[in-house]
């Protein structure tokens, strides 16, 4: 019997075995070529060391010393500001406030107000008018400590009626501000750890704008009035690094008629001035209020918000530790890009499509082995770089904004991430171009350029957006420590570490250039001659 | 002298990238120039905006394109080692650097002129339909206006400095992706760096001794007052770094095997 020979079959097990022999081909080019591994290593060294010396440089003095601020922190860990006039009473267990707000007014800085001289009201140059976050209404909060729980249910100056809880926690409701012509009711309801906030137009028919849970909150809270208004933010848009700086203390007035507290025993009314003291870093003016009957008028300023960059302290986020990746990242795409075009220069392609014909796969190889020796360096970078720096800001006297260990974590890793699909962009385009000097240009125009453009302030911010929304630089959002919250007054930009997406969107951004940019030069290294 | 600089106009005339990088610098200076005047809003008097910087703004892009084109004009003769014919037949190696410079910053200068001028008229053409007119204190940018004139030749000049400095880096690491690197981590990187830096004598002092951000100081037209630096000291630094580049490339070129 002759026993006839199957031809070779192509199996997937085959086609496996082939791209695991590819990718380890790479990966010994990658690793036997000094210049490359040295040029990773640079990477990692400059990412830590150029946020080192920005760290370094970056000092803040109070009397020619170093300043410790301290803020006050919030239930969820955040940096918050928690400055505003109370008026409260105890509260036993569950109950009822239910009030009418008759009116908000204010008064904002001028050019003037600030210089005041001795004998003049602090009030003395101001003129009328609302901050759009001037607020005032009811607040359940569980102590009168800076910092601790609350729910509280308002008018605004431009926001029409909301209910804010735990500082982070924004919920709208009904629009319009309140007059004496028109008035509003406000009701905070207590059951447990449960309150609930109504509003109503007319004191009988009421809406329900919101319910907060306050987890932990004791038996007894204080219930009351207050009033606060934000620090006008004035940003300056002129030259390179327009900054934006505060105009100056607001102060927001409420007036409130038929005060009901139901649920607590008969006692009085105590005012309290929370924050503007030593440790408050936003600027504020003492409040006060007048009580005659069961009518209010309680004065108030500062804000009960998140502490966001770009507002009225002079905390950084953590993200300012890692300012170096902008240089890791250019010396991550210098060394891609010659992953590919030394290749050429060099004719060893012609070699490398001989050993391996399908060229998509020696290009997606190519891509595995730099996006996981870029991602490496990053993380190892960031890994150092984030304790070091944040330390030697602090040693400095600057004040880092918390963030929690999931934060720190999705930081680090998108630093890395943002390295590794660099990389990737830069390969793609190396192939795609051949020629080192233009591809490296075009990633480094397309990640870092806009990023530029838009901490320079020499687009109008609407541009900005949209640019940081488009182009791989958006990318840069992964970085982002604090959220954007609305409900803050604070110049929300991209210098002050605001991103128009969200981290994780804003990275999908960058990886759709990658994967288009590798998608492209595949095919055209299929079609091309090597 | 005369017969490098023939032979360096010829190499640089025949290779085929330059002339699209030339298109290219003026192409991206322009069209960036009107895009940021097209998005340009002054709604009132006393806007604190620009217009001559604004209708200039092309520029932090077209020096990436002459970069490039200084960058290639020394790295492709490493890569295609047409360099060991050059010092073959012009031994004299500072003399080839030198003829290499002036041809190189004559036609950045030329690309760099045509680049200035299509982005102040379209500047001319743009701002005053977005409230840079007369009412609000601005008068239309024309040459004949003393800064107008200063930030758009200013401008010229910075693009041919920033050849200059490419080109040293190039000569000193003769790899073009390298250089490239080097050249736009000092440019772009800077900037940002000192934006986050905490400390305003600290901040100043970097925007003084960046090479982007002191060069461009030559485009500012109003609130001269708040730069960190004068236009012309400005410019100044930009050009002490463009010679140390060229000194640094040209001490190694002198004294260093050709690769």
């Amino acid at each position: 019997m002759t026993a006839t020979q199957a031809p070779p079959q192509h199996s997937a097990v085959a086609e496996r075995d082939s791209f695991a022999c590819t990718l380890r081909a790479e990966w010994t080019k990658f690793r036997t070529v000094r210049g490359w591994v040295i040029g990773l290593t640079v990477a990692a060294l400059v990412t830590v060391l150029v946020g080192l010396l920005s760290a370094a440089g970056s000092m803040s003095s109070c009397n020619g010393r170093p300043c410790h601020f301290r803020y006050p922190v919030g239930p969820g860990g955040e940096a918050v500001t928690d400055t505003f006039y109370f008026v409260h009473r105890p509260l036993v267990g569950n109950g009822t406030i239910t009030a009418q707000v008759t009116s908000l007014t204010g008064l904002l800085p001028t050019a003037t107000s600030g210089r005041v001289r001795a004998g003049q009201s602090p009030q003395s140059g101001m003129r009328p008018g609302l901050e759009p976050w001037s607020k005032g209404g009811l607040i359940v909060k569980a102590n009168t400590t800076q910092g601790s729980a609350y729910a509280a249910v308002m008018v605004t100056g431009g926001h029409g009626v909301r209910m804010q809880y735990d500082y982070t926690q924004d919920i709208a409701g009904p629009p319009g501000r309140p007059t004496p012509a028109s008035p509003r009711w406000l009701r905070l309801t207590r059951a447990g750890d449960m309150i609930t906030g109504y509003a109503s137009t007319d004191g009988t028919h009421w809406t329900e704008v919101g319910t907060a849970t306050l987890p932990g909150l004791p038996a007894t809270v204080q219930v009351g009035l207050f009033a606060t208004s934000p620090a006008l933010t004035v940003t300056t848009a002129q030259g390179l690094l327009g900054t934006s700086g505060t105009g100056g203390p607001t102060l927001a007035s409420t007036a409130f008629g038929q005060v009901r507290l139901r649920g607590a025993a008969p006692a009085a009314w105590t005012g309290t001035q929370l924050g503007t003291g030593t440790v408050d870093v936003a600027p504020a003016m003492a409040g006060g209020y007048h009580q005659a009957g069961d009518t209010f008028r309680v004065t108030g300023s500062g804000d009960i918000a998140p502490d966001a960059p770009g507002g009225a302290g002079p905390g950084q986020p953590l993200d300012h530790t890692l300012v170096g990746a902008f240089a890791g990242l250019i010396a991550v795409v210098v060394v891609a890009t010659m992953f590919v075009t030394a290749e050429y220069r060099r004719g060893l392609i012609r070699t490398t499509f001989t050993a391996s014909p399908r060229r998509g796969q020696v290009l997606a190889a190519k891509a595995i082995v730099i996006a996981a020796v870029s991602f490496a360096a990053g993380l190892v970078a960031a890994a150092i770089a984030i304790p070091l720096n944040s330390h030697v800001l602090r040693a400095n006297g600057n004040y880092l904004y918390p963030a929690n260990l999931l934060t720190v974590a999705r930081i680090a890793a998108g630093t890395a991430g943002l390295l590794a699909v660099a990389a990737v962009l830069a390969l793609a385009l190396g192939a795609m171009l051949r020629r080192s000097a233009i591809a490296i240009t075009v990633v480094v125009v397309a990640i870092i350029l806009p990023f530029l453009v838009a901490v320079t302030n020499l687009l109008s911010p609407g541009a900005d957006d949209w640019l940081m929304r488009l182009v791989p630089a958006a990318g840069f959002a992964v970085q982002q420590a604090i959220p954007n919250y609305p409900q803050v007054s604070n110049a929300c930009t991209v210098a002050s570490g605001c991103y128009p997406l969200a981290p994780w969107a804003g990275f999908a951004v960058l990886c759709a250039w990658a994967a288009a940019a590798l998608a492209l030069a595949v095919f055209l290294v299929r079609r091309r001659d090597a | 002298m005369t017969a490098a600089l023939r032979a360096e106009w010829t190499k640089l005339r025949t290779s085929p990238g330059t002339t699209w990088l030339l298109l290219a610098v003026v192409a991206l200076t322009v069209a960036v120039s009107a895009a940021a005047a097209a998005s340009a809003r002054c709604p009132a008097a006393g806007c604190g905006q620009d217009p001559g910087k604004i209708s200039l703004t092309g520029v932090d892009l077209g020096q990436a394109a002459v970069a490039i084109a200084a960058v290639l004009a020394v790295s492709t003769e490493y890569s295609t080692g047409m360099i060991r014919t050059t010092l073959a037949a012009m031994p004299g190696r500072v003399t080839v650097l030198a003829a290499k410079t002036a041809v190189v910053a004559a036609l950045i200068l030329g690309a760099g002129a045509l680049a200035a001028g299509g982005s102040l008229l379209a500047g001319w053409l743009i701002l005053p339909g977005h409230g840079f007119t007369r009412a609000h204190g601005f008068a239309p940018l024309t040459l004949a206006d003393g800064a107008v004139l200063r930030a758009t030749a200013g401008s010229v000049l910075y693009l041919a400095l920033i050849a200059l400095l490419s080109l040293g880096a190039a000569t000193a690491v003769r790899d073009s992706a390298v250089a490239i690197g080097l050249v736009l981590g000092v440019l772009y990187l800077l900037p940002i760096v000192a934006g986050v830096i905490h400390n305003a004598t600290a901040q100043r002092h970097l925007l003084q001794a960046a090479p982007m951000t002191a060069g461009l100081d030559i485009q500012a037209t109003t609130g001269l007052r708040s730069l960190p630096l004068t236009p012309w000291q400005g410019l100044g630094v930009l050009a002490a770094w463009a010679a140390g580049a060229l000194l640094a490339g040209g001490l190694l070129l002198r004294f260093r095997d050709a690769g």
